[in-house]
């Protein structure tokens, strides 16, 4: 069969073929050593297990719903659509699945402290929900840009008891966070864990978000053979860091009939500068602790990404969607701000559930192809975020809130 | 390699002034300015940082100056020219001090065999720890450029056997968890990574983040091969950039007052 059987990403090295490996600072290496070693031990303690499985249930609110999308099915004339309805969870994104894991391994391996880097501030206030939750301290490194845009998620992370703190260097978006959350844990290291908040970051990290998001595609599974009786043809997520896309995609990655789609923030487009496709522009090179594809210029600075998302504006993703890309395994497509907004609006109007515009990305790739799919093919798309977070960004393109959507 | 090597048998009893710039911090011509007047005022080797735009090893002094480096257009070609303009001038050590995107993208290979060429001596790469560098320091030694690693008081015995025996020219101990920044005191522990390092190696070990004054380099000298001063040095680049003061009269003056501490 195909060389997706047995799929044994990362190696011991934390390797994903060529992606991965752990470039950090040698004070961080003892941690990170130290955390694999936990972490695999506690990965296999069955208490733990069940700890993490009553949490997901009575506090984030897992099993989320797998909807059939039947007037966007019918709208779009093609494919039956499903969502995944991540956007169900507490604190209304997926972010939370990995917050509450490492926020137990928090627990289990005695650190008081988390801090946690954020874009459209939907993992920052995951982490500060379980920082309350479990009573650990909590500091959460969000640019200062996305402070702006996303004003909303900032406040509600100071109610939750949280210390937020402004990256002021670089581009001042996620990126910029999680230098300044790196930079702050290389000080802190003995007392702290980092929770880093997507499928990026120095081994063991992609390896511990990919784990904890797996319930995602898990129940994806068990949901679409008792709702139709086979695997979905295509799943679709969109790729920020790449968390809940790993999460959707991982446990499909041995059932190589399903195609996986990742979307890509084009932004303005990926013939501009303005964009975020670091599968489809990138070549490879050094983030943020690993080897991935990244968008940089010809003497490897790296360049500034741009999505009308927050959660999608990162240069980098995570090093086992570069190899899935590499491999072929799954395929990264980008679509543009214009496209995800079109698809914010669409998903609002005709089923009335108002996505993330990070997760519009991936609505937006099936409004696109839908012509071009069967009548009969299933498509699963991870409705990452509900799109309460961006009413107000939306509102401001569209002339401000007194201003109403027409559109 | 040999440069590193004689610089330190030269010293005597002394221990070794490294001080650290940023290349093109403001501008060219006054990076190279101020590298002179560095060497000519008591500096034994000089490590030359290669600006970067996401420096995580690097506190808000150095990111800042990589900043001003970037905004004039300073790129590797540049700091390559740094590095041979310097060597017209001086036999001391110079060593080159990058984070591994940069090198990675434009080849490593290609990379050390320029930086030999140019007259640099040895690199530092603050983002490739032990488990990443076998194939980049062989690589770097085939290219006759020195390794020259971190330990850090959170290495271990273990990882300082193992990390010393990767180097060459001299290993580079990090004085206290975090960034590179100044600070008020030296952490008492430095002493004990120093000896670890010992234990493992003949090579020097040197000092560095946090270094400040001449009242830490007296300190450091007491148990210590050499120190490694930067943020203390770019801050006062910064503040000569931003109009106050004259940035090669400052280095002068600060490398004279460190010099005298490094004596024995
Ligand atoms: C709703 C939502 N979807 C997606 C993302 C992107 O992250 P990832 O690619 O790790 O899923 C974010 C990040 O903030 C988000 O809030």
């Amino acid at each position: 069969m195909s060389m997706q059987n047995n799929y044994a990403f990362p190696d011991p090295n934390g390797r994903y073929g060529q992606f991965g490996g752990r470039y950090v600072p040698e004070t961080l290496m003892s941690a990170l050593l130290q955390l694999e070693q936990d972490y695999l031990r506690l990965r296999a303690d069955a208490s733990f297990q069940t700890e993490l499985a009553y949490y997901l249930k009575q506090y984030a609110g897992r099993p989320t719903p797998l909807y059939f999308a039947e007037r966007l099915t019918e709208y779009l004339g093609g494919p039956k659509i499903y969502l995944k309805r991540e956007d169900l969870n507490h604190t209304g994104a997926h972010k939370i699945n990995n917050a509450i894991g490492q926020g137990l391994l928090a627990l289990r391996t005695g650190k008081r402290r988390i801090i946690a880097e954020t874009g459209a501030g939907q993992h920052g206030v995951a982490s500060a929900t379980i920082a309350a939750r479990f009573g650990l301290e909590c500091t959460v490194f969000m640019g200062e840009e996305d402070m702006r845009r996303q004003a909303l998620n900032v406040f509600r992370m100071r109610m939750l008891g949280a210390e937020v703190v402004p990256a002021m260097s670089g581009t001042r978006t996620l990126k910029d966070a999680t230098n300044e959350a790196i930079r702050h844990w290389v000080s802190h290291v003995d007392d702290t864990h980092y929770v880093i908040g997507s499928v990026v970051g120095p081994h063991p990290y992609p390896q511990i978000v990919r784990d904890f998001q797996r319930v995602i595609g898990d129940e994806t599974k068990e949901q679409i053979l008792e709702q139709e009786g086979r695997l979905p043809d295509t799943v679709v997520a969109c790729v920020g860091g790449g968390s809940n896309a790993m999460g959707m995609f991982f446990p499909f990655v041995e059932d190589t009939q399903v195609q996986l789609i990742g979307t890509e923030a084009a932004g303005h487009g990926i013939h501009t500068e303005h964009h975020a496709a670091s599968i489809n522009k990138g070549r490879p090179g050094v983030l943020h602790g690993a080897k991935t594809m990244l968008l940089q210029d010809e003497y490897g600075q790296v360049t500034p990404a741009h999505s009308i998302s927050a959660g999608l504006d990162y240069p980098g993703i995570g090093p086992e969607h570069a190899h899935f890309a590499q491999s072929g395994r799954a395929v990264y497509v980008p679509v543009t701000d214009e496209e995800a907004l079109a698809a914010f609006y669409l998903l609002s109007k005709l089923e009335g559930i108002i996505p993330a515009l990070e997760s519009a990305h991936a609505i937006a790739y099936v409004v696109r192809e839908a012509q071009r799919m069967q009548k009969d093919d299933i498509v699963v798309i991870c409705l990452s975020g509900r799109g309460d977070k961006d009413v107000e960004q939306v509102a401001q393109m569209e002339g401000g809130l007194a201003n109403g959507a027409n559109s | 390699m040999e440069r590193i090597r004689d610089a330190f048998a030269a010293l005597g009893s002394n221990k070794a002034l490294i001080p650290f710039i940023v290349a093109g911090d403001p501008d060219y011509d006054q990076s190279f300015a101020i590298a002179r007047a560095i060497l000519a005022s008591g500096a034994d080797m000089l490590e030359i940082g290669f600006p970067y735009s996401d420096p995580l090893a690097d506190g808000p002094v150095i990111q800042a100056a990589a900043l001003r480096s970037l905004n004039r257009g300073c790129q590797l070609p540049d700091c390559f020219r740094l590095v041979r303009d310097l060597r017209s001038e001086t036999n001391k050590p110079l060593i080159a001090f990058t984070y591994v995107n940069p090198l990675m993208q434009y080849g490593a290979t290609r990379f050390f065999a320029e930086l030999a060429q140019a007259g640099g001596d040895g690199v530092i790469v603050p983002d490739v720890p032990l488990e990443e560098a076998p194939e980049l320091a062989r690589v770097a030694a085939d290219q006759g450029i020195a390794w020259i690693p971190l330990v850090a008081p959170t290495s271990g015995e273990e990882r300082i056997q193992a990390i010393a025996q990767q180097a060459r020219g001299f290993v580079y101990c990090v004085s206290s968890l975090g960034v590179t920044g100044e600070r008020s005191s030296i952490s008492t522990q430095v002493e004990s990574l120093v000896q670890a390092v010992k234990r493992h190696t003949s090579l020097p070990a040197c000092v560095g983040f946090g270094v400040s004054t001449p009242d830490h380099v007296r300190e450091i000298a007491g148990y210590a091969d050499g120190v490694i001063v930067g943020s203390a040095y770019v801050r006062r680049i910064g503040d000569a950039a931003s109009g106050d003061g004259d940035a090669v009269e400052m280095v002068t003056r600060f490398t004279e007052s460190l010099k005298d501490a490094c004596r024995a």
